[in-house]
């Protein structure tokens, strides 16, 4: 083998790009639909994401160690979701309006604390060589899975279990479907509504760690450039349901490297177009699985970006 | 004002005092916010008094930071509109970026068949296809919400990054000027092309039809049988089809008047600063509009002040930079910090033991 695919170094790009892209979609979707499900919508992981990505890269390039970064960078989503949670617990706040706040806020917070970590170079996260078998470099890197996707998988078999057949996934069910169920049954809607804003910003921390620990790798303003937003709109395509969040970060990874993968073959032609493939996906598939009359079905009742 | 207002009219002074309630929170939301960002600063190290001293200096402080601070005022007020104009129908769109890019790539690349064309024919056909091209991103948002029933908040976001790429690529592509070398742009607009200072004044024209829009809007909002319209089913959506009113239209309407003060925005960017179409639109001015539209609370009047505040904070950003040692992105943590601010000022109304009914 000369290493030489032709065009067949595409297909084999975007299998191993949807890999290495989707993770921290993934995670971002997966924290976001822990939230949409307790009836709340956090818009700002945006923010979140970038904050994660920076917060993990500084810590891994002080301690010298990727998986303190990934620890800092869930603590650190813990506590803006926690903003997120404690604020919108207060009578007429706009959700939304604070999400979008918060993603300001957060990439702000960010780019001030990050400038120094521009130039340092901080430790990978490490990644197992599942194309051990193959000679071929391409197939090589396409399989070179780094570990927190397979964590990503993970946490989302792990939602979807504790979701259908845990007290705690009924009690956000039902917090998430009926405040006044809730209120009824002695729960306290706004505090728990909290902790699974918390908790999903942790795992937007984590994919944000990813970002700046494995790929791209590195620290810099244009990290995120909207992954986190269209994670939030993936949800919705998603059904709310964790295992779908997976194919469809999957789908999304696979389209946001069609651009690299097909110029890495040498067409540069559209670019940028390539490059905004994702976002017209978001848009295509959120017209697709939209309806103006009808409530979606699997929405959580109390969502208010669905009401 | 408030107080003198109250003042003034004495016997009706609870009636002065509700009115007041509109204003006097958001402006106490405001000077939280700056006390939290203070705080901030001290955490850092650095002097709140003296980076307010250098706002004040670099923003309104002398002649030039006037006119530097009025015309970065220009495109916000504009995107300012993009966000409250929609808003007053209970939607929140915040993807002015892409009108403004995609406004002034219209204008760059019409300016090419019209050289040559006079002043007076060429830039109003400039600036009116900015204005449509603007109006048809953001009334997207509007349809796809109305017909499809997709969030605008989510969609306009999106077709602002979609409208940056695709300006991308026209700039880098079909419409670049092999002259611009270092800086993709499209070729630089004829002389007759180029829209001029207002008279007197280092300030473009931008800034005189920015107040205009503003005022216009406000107008429009609280005069017109459409404004009273919007606000009806900015209400309650069903109440206002029950009464018969066309949501439809009016969501399709105001997204798409929205997005025209965001493209109208765009063209002055490119044929009264930048001469020609190239990625500085994507400058952030359909952010921070995001931010004056919602501490105004949409009302088109409060867009004025609130707008001059808020560039003048961008005109101060780079003498506070160089003088404090402060990262360029000090100015989004304060706007981020006084964006939760106002934002959370919302449980107050109707709280504050200030403005409740005595008796």
């Amino acid at each position: 083998m000369e290493g030489d695919l032709g065009w067949w170094a595409v297909p084999l790009a975007v299998l191993g790009g949807a890999i290495r892209v989707s993770t921290p979609i993934l995670f971002v979707s997966l924290g976001e639909t822990l939230t949409e499900r307790s009836g709340r919508i956090n818009l700002g992981l945006e923010g979140t994401l970038v904050f994660g990505a920076m917060a993990g890269y500084a810590t891994a390039v002080m301690t010298g160690n990727p998986w303190a970064g990934v620890l800092v960078a869930a603590l650190a989503g813990a506590v803006f979701g926690l903003v997120h949670g404690l604020i919108c617990s207060m009578a007429k706040v706009n959700d939304i309006a604070i999400g979008i706040a918060m993603m300001l806020l957060g990439t702000g917070l960010a780019f001030y604390f990050g400038k120094p970590f521009i130039q340092p170079a901080a430790p990978d996260l490490p990644s197992i060589p599942f194309g051990w078998w193959s000679d071929v470099p391409q197939v090589q890197a396409a399989l070179n899975v780094n570990v927190l996707f397979l964590a990503g998988i993970a946490a989302a078999l792990v939602l979807h279990w504790g979701l259908r057949a845990t007290k705690p996934g009924l009690i956000l069910r039902v917090v998430g479907d009926s405040t006044d169920a809730a209120r009824a049954m002695g729960l306290r809607p706004a505090v728990i509504r909290t902790m699974a804003t918390a908790l999903g910003g942790a795992f937007a921390g984590v994919g944000g760690a990813y970002l700046s620990l494995f790929y791209p790798g590195s620290w810099n303003e244009g990290i995120s450039s909207g992954q986190g937003l269209m994670a939030v709109a993936l949800v919705i395509f998603a059904r709310w349901q964790p295992l779908n969040c997976f194919w469809a970060a999957l789908l999304f990874g696979g389209a946001g490297a069609l651009g690299p993968a097909l110029q890495s073959v040498g067409v540069t032609q559209g670019y940028y177009l390539f490059y905004a493939a994702p976002y017209v996906l978001t848009l295509g598939v959120l017209i697709a699985t939209s309806s103006p009359n009808r409530a979606l079905a699997g929405a959580p009742g109390e969502l208010s970006i669905t009401k | 004002m408030a107080v003198v207002e109250a003042q003034v009219t004495g016997g009706g002074a609870m009636a002065a005092l509700r009115r007041a309630e509109p204003v006097v929170i958001p402006v106490l939301a405001l000077l939280a916010g700056l006390a939290v960002f203070a705080l901030f600063l001290l955490t850092q190290g650095q002097s709140p008094a003296a980076f307010f001293g250098y706002v004040w200096q670099g923003a309104f402080g002398s002649v030039f930071s006037w006119m530097n601070t009025l015309s970065r005022a220009a495109p916000l007020l504009l995107a300012a509109l993009c966000v409250a104009l929609p808003a007053r129908l209970g939607l929140v769109v915040i993807g002015g970026e892409g009108a403004i890019v995609l406004g002034g790539l219209a204008a760059g690349a019409l300016a090419l068949p019209l050289a040559g064309v006079p002043s007076a024919v060429g830039l109003p056909l400039m600036a009116l296809a900015a204005m449509a091209v603007g109006a048809v991103w953001i009334g997207m948002a509007g349809a796809l919400r109305h017909y499809r029933g997709v969030n605008e908040t989510i969609s306009s976001l999106l077709l602002a990054y979609i409208a940056i790429a695709l300006m991308n690529h026209l700039v880098e592509g079909p419409l670049r000027d092999p002259a611009s070398l270092n800086k993709p742009s499209t070729a630089p607009l004829a002389d007759g092309l180029q829209v001029g200072m207002l008279p007197g004044m280092e300030v473009h024209w931008g800034l005189a039809f920015g107040i205009l829009a503003c005022i216009l809007a406000w107008v429009v909002i609280e005069r017109t049988r459409w404004g009273f319209a919007a606000r009806i089913a900015g209400g309650n959506v069903r109440a206002a089809e029950v009464q018969g009113l066309p949501v439809g239209r009016l969501i399709l309407g105001f997204t798409a008047l929205g997005g025209a003060c965001a493209g109208l925005a765009g063209f002055f960017e490119v044929a009264a600063v930048h001469g020609s179409a190239n990625a500085s639109l994507a400058a952030g001015y359909g952010y921070t509009g995001i931010l004056i539209a919602f501490l105004a609370r949409h009302n088109g009047l409060a867009i004025l002040p609130v707008a001059v505040l808020l560039a003048g904070f961008d005109a101060s950003s780079g003498l506070i930079q160089r003088r404090m040692d402060l990262p360029d992105a000090t100015m989004q943590v304060l706007q981020g910090i006084v964006f939760m601010a106002i934002l959370m000022s919302d449980a107050a109304y109707g709280r504050l033991p200030f403005f409740k009914a005595r008796g």
